[in-house]
């Protein structure tokens, strides 16, 4: 469903600290699947997620989404794509404070502007599936880190996004909550979303969850 | 209708995120709508000034003549009454009487003037709320000055003048006709000037030039243009006085400037996160700008209610010294209110309008913010 | 010049505008000679971000443009009784040979702002951006015809000189500057007929245009003709009707509270009109590039609707002014 093909990323293009943190990048993300990559820091797992995920654009090469060449797309558009498609889980949950967490739900279906009355049950149902529903009025900066990633999925999926894409989605997780995320994953996998997580938890790249590991190295793709 | 969705989102957001930074919301307020409430002062109090001098003036003869002596004022002689009533298109001709007269006592300049009806009994004026102010006097009380010639002489003052057209009758002092000559030591068969009634608008200018032609020395002076210099030159005050505030609102538009671009990190961090889930760089830029609509309209409605209350029931304390008339006697009324689009619309652009410029780059600054941003931190 | 609030804040408003779009030039002149939306580099993406501030800068100086054109109009309104023969804002624009050429620019730069923006919402709406160096073209044209309605602005206020009293003899020598302050307009018979002959013409050419899906510039030149012919008609009959005075032409009093600022009703509409056909008649050429294709017509075809309705409610109005007004100008005789 995603293909990349030859995409480098450069950043401070033309400076004395130029830096290619993607350097020929050829990979298939197939629909419907987990895909896991795996690597140190700074091996450009992030900055590959953000291209997938149509957060930036490739300094060079090929992107196709659904057969459609996305690489040379404005923001705009990009944008536009992203919202339908992808849903993201930040490392850092990256969630609004002052806000509750059903407003935190619904803010990425803002821009396109649907009923009120509906989007808040949606939100609400979302955070039902993930038994957070005693939670939705409380402010975002009150809840625990595990309910706070959840809000962060429900987030993410409130547009119906067919990608979930999670950075180091375990890093600030003890080991229960982490296996609570997998089962979330899990289930998620279950329903047909297509999912793509970086992470360097064994408990993540070793689990049955992990259909396929891809190992990355100074960003480029090491088998 | 989503579009109206939409834009009712984005000001749910941006209200919840202005609530959510109260002190630098209600900093930018006041200040903001300090800004405003000094100049709606400013314009409510002149144009409510010129207004009631409009007012005044449409009771006023239509033209005025006097009579000039080597460049100067002179006294009128009585024969000119009869000579300008025959012109055709005048109504009628009155001779008037008035002066001014310094008093020591208080260092003010009244104004002396006999009235055309019912003047006060011999012995006797009536005076102008300034002058009671001034001299702590009321009705009934013995009011003395240095007449014509140095004699000490008294009036009993028959009543003060109503408070209700106080500008022009602050420092203003009635007699009658004798003791007014006796007073000045004006003979009689002179006036000060004369006020000549022209029954049809579109004669005055004809009947002005037909007195020029005919008594050379007169000096005719139109209601109109009175009324024209009255204009200019209250507009010119407020207009000297808005620039002076200039400084004020260059000041004003920096703050607003520096408010917009000097995001704090965590509101920084919002637009990116606001960016990452799917946000456009347009939607930024709208909710921003519904944020300053929204900090404008309640700054311009704070201060504009706050000015209107400051000129119309406060008597416009803060600004009266300096837009008011030259006299030392300062009218103390109340202005009635008036509310004008045009002074609106113009408030606007000296405030919302720079607000709104000197925001736009920052806006646009904060909204590019790169959507990975947050994925690199 | 007269010193007064409203001329400051006219200038001021003028001026930021000015200079606003004029600090545009530059990036527009780096987008005709460095745009290329195939590349992924950062400088790329920088001028990308960077059409959004221009957009922004564009909508804003319509905007204020809109509220200027107002205000500009109210103050020549209420300047009137500070010039010796003035009745109302015509007489104000008359003062000095700036008036009326400030004003007409500032109209201009109205359209041309609207059109604008049209043709920025059609060239972001396709991915390739196919309309960027037309826009940014376009915008250079633009650029200094603002500095000019402003300069005619400047050259407008500078020249107003107040008839106040003299000190010596009061009156007379104003005189001199006196104003024929009266647009004289055509008789009311023909003008009524080429009003309402030019807006069907304009509905009739919209019609045939929506049905073919051609002819859109037409359209437009017609809704450019049918603008100029109405206010050809709100001086010489309308606004007689609308004052119930025989003699009365200003085509601004209208806007003042006197009148129930029907003004309002009559300018929104057609001004909206005539900026959605002008709108229509520059999209329409697009059509040919591949990625408008579809989107080109199909925007024409929403502004000629547009247009087509507004004129329709310009008339309507017009039409309920003339039937309630106590005033007859037109007998059994007359050629309507």
């Amino acid at each position: 469903m995603i293909e990349l093909a030859a995409v480098r990323k450069a950043f401070n293009q033309g400076r004395e600290n130029e830096y290619w943190a993607l350097n020929g990048i050829d990979l298939t993300i197939p629909a419907n699947r987990v895909t896991v990559l795996r690597g140190p820091s700074g091996s450009g797992k992030t900055t590959l997620l953000t291209v997938v995920g149509c957060l930036a654009r490739p300094t060079a090469g090929r992107v196709r989404l659904g057969g459609k060449d996305i690489s040379g797309m404005p923001e705009r558009f990009l944008t536009e794509i992203r919202r339908r498609t992808f849903g993201f889980v930040f490392q850092q949950y990256n969630l609004i404070r002052g806000l509750s967490a059903v407003e935190n739900v619904m803010l990425p279906a803002y821009p396109l502007g649907p009923p009120h009355r509906a989007l808040r049950d949606k939100a609400e149902g979302l955070l039902e599936t993930l038994r957070l529903s005693h939670r939705r009025d409380s402010r975002v900066e009150w809840l625990s880190g595990g309910e706070q990633q959840r809000v962060a999925i429900a987030r993410a999926l409130i547009n119906d996004p067919q990608v979930l894409i999670a950075d180091e989605p375990t890093a600030n997780l003890d080991t229960a909550l982490s296996r609570e995320f997998l089962g979330i994953l899990e289930s998620l996998r279950e329903s047909g979303k297509t999912l793509l997580i970086t992470s360097h938890d064994p408990l993540v790249t070793e689990s049955s969850l992990a259909e396929r590991v891809v190992n990355m190295r100074d960003g480029r793709i090491v088998k | 209708m989503a579009w109206f969705a939409r834009q009712k989102y984005l000001i749910d957001y941006t209200v919840a995120s202005l609530l959510r930074r109260k002190s630098r919301t209600l900093g930018l307020l006041a200040v903001y709508a300090l800004v405003i409430f000094l100049l709606a002062s400013v314009m409510l109090f002149t144009h409510a000034v010129r207004r009631e001098a409009a007012l005044l003036l449409a009771d006023a003869p239509e033209v005025v003549v006097q009579r000039m002596v080597a460049g100067r004022h002179d006294l009128v002689p009585g024969d000119y009454l009869e000579r300008m009533g025959r012109i055709r298109g005048v109504q009628s001709t009155e001779g008037r009487l008035w002066g001014y007269y310094f008093d020591p006592v208080v260092q003010a300049n009244y104004t002396f003037l006999v009235p055309r009806e019912a003047p006060p009994a011999a012995g006797h004026a009536v005076i102008g709320e300034g002058i009671a102010r001034a001299r702590g006097i009321a009705a009934g009380d013995v009011l003395a000055f240095r007449g014509y010639g140095g004699k000490p002489v008294s009036f009993r003052i028959e009543r003060v003048l109503s408070p209700a057209s106080e500008i022009v009758s602050s420092d203003l002092l009635l007699l009658n006709e004798a003791d007014f000559r006796a007073f000045f030591g004006i003979p009689a068969g002179k006036y000060t000037d004369i006020a000549l009634r022209v029954a049809n608008p579109q004669e005055v200018r004809k009947v002005a030039q037909k007195i020029a032609d005919e008594i050379p020395d007169a000096r005719p002076i139109l209601r109109e243009e009175i009324l024209r210099t009255y204009e200019s030159i209250f507009s010119w005050r407020e207009g000297v006085v808005l620039v002076l505030m200039a400084g004020a609102i260059l000041a004003f538009a920096i703050l607003a400037w520096e408010k917009a671009a000097g995001l704090s990190a965590e509101e920084k961090r919002e637009i990116g996160v606001l960016k990452a889930i799917g946000w456009e760089t347009g939607d930024v830029i709208r909710m921003k700008a519904w944020e300053g609509a929204l900090v404008s309209l309640s700054a311009f409605l704070l201060g504009y209610a706050l000015a209107y209350l400051h000129t119309f029931r406060f008597d416009a304390a803060l600004l009266a010294p300096v837009l008011k008339g030259w006299a030392v006697l300062y009218p103390h009324y109340r202005l009635a209110p008036v509310v004008d689009a045009l002074q609106v619309a113009t408030l606007f652009f000296f405030t919302v309008f720079p607000y709104a410029a000197a925001t736009i780059v920052p806006i646009w600054r904060t909204a590019v913010t790169d959507p990975d941003s947050v994925m690199r931190s | 010049m007269i010193f007064q609030p409203a001329i400051i804040a006219l200038l001021l408003a003028s001026a930021t505008g000015a200079l606003l779009l004029a600090a545009c030039a530059p990036y527009a002149v780096r987008v005709l000679q460095r745009w290329d939306l195939a590349s992924g580099s950062e400088y790329q993406l920088r001028l990308e971000r960077r059409t959004y501030l221009v957009s922004t800068i564009v909508a804003f100086v319509l905007a204020a443009q809109v509220l200027a054109l107002l205000l500009f109009v109210f103050n020549a309104d209420r300047m009137a009784v500070m010039f010796v023969g003035a009745m109302c804002a015509v007489g104000t624009l008359n003062a000095n040979g700036f008036g009326f050429p400030a004003l007409l620019a500032q109209i201009a730069v109205f359209f041309l702002a609207c059109t604008w923006l049209i043709l920025n919402h059609l060239d972001t709406s396709a991915e390739d951006y196919p309309l960027v160096r037309v826009k940014y073209r376009f915008l250079l044209a633009i650029a200094p015809l603002l500095a000019v309605a402003a300069w005619l602005q400047l050259r407008y206020f500078l020249g107003l000189k107040a008839d106040v009293i003299t000190s010596c003899c009061g009156s007379l020598f104003s005189e001199g500057s006196a104003i024929a302050g009266d647009l004289a307009g055509f008789p009311p018979g023909p003008a009524m007929l080429a009003f309402y002959g030019a807006l069907t013409a304009t509905l009739a050419v919209g019609a045939a245009c929506l049905k073919t899906g051609r002819g859109t510039p037409a359209y437009a030149a017609a809704s450019v003709l049918a603008f100029a012919v109405s206010l050809a008609g709100i001086v010489s009959f309308l606004s007689l009707y609308a004052y119930e005075h025989p003699h009365h032409h200003c085509p601004f009093c209208l806007l003042k509270p006197e009148y129930g600022h029907q003004g309002y009703a009559l300018y929104l509409p057609l001004f909206g009109a005539a900026a959605a056909g002008l709108g229509a008649g520059a999209v329409a050429p697009f059509a040919r590039v591949a990625s408008l294709a579809q989107r080109a017509p199909a925007l024409s075809r929403r502004l000629v609707t547009v247009s087509m309705v507004l004129f329709v409610a310009f008339a309507a109005i017009a039409s309920l002014i003339i039937l309630r007004s106590n005033l007859v100008l037109l007998d059994g005789n007359s050629p309507l």
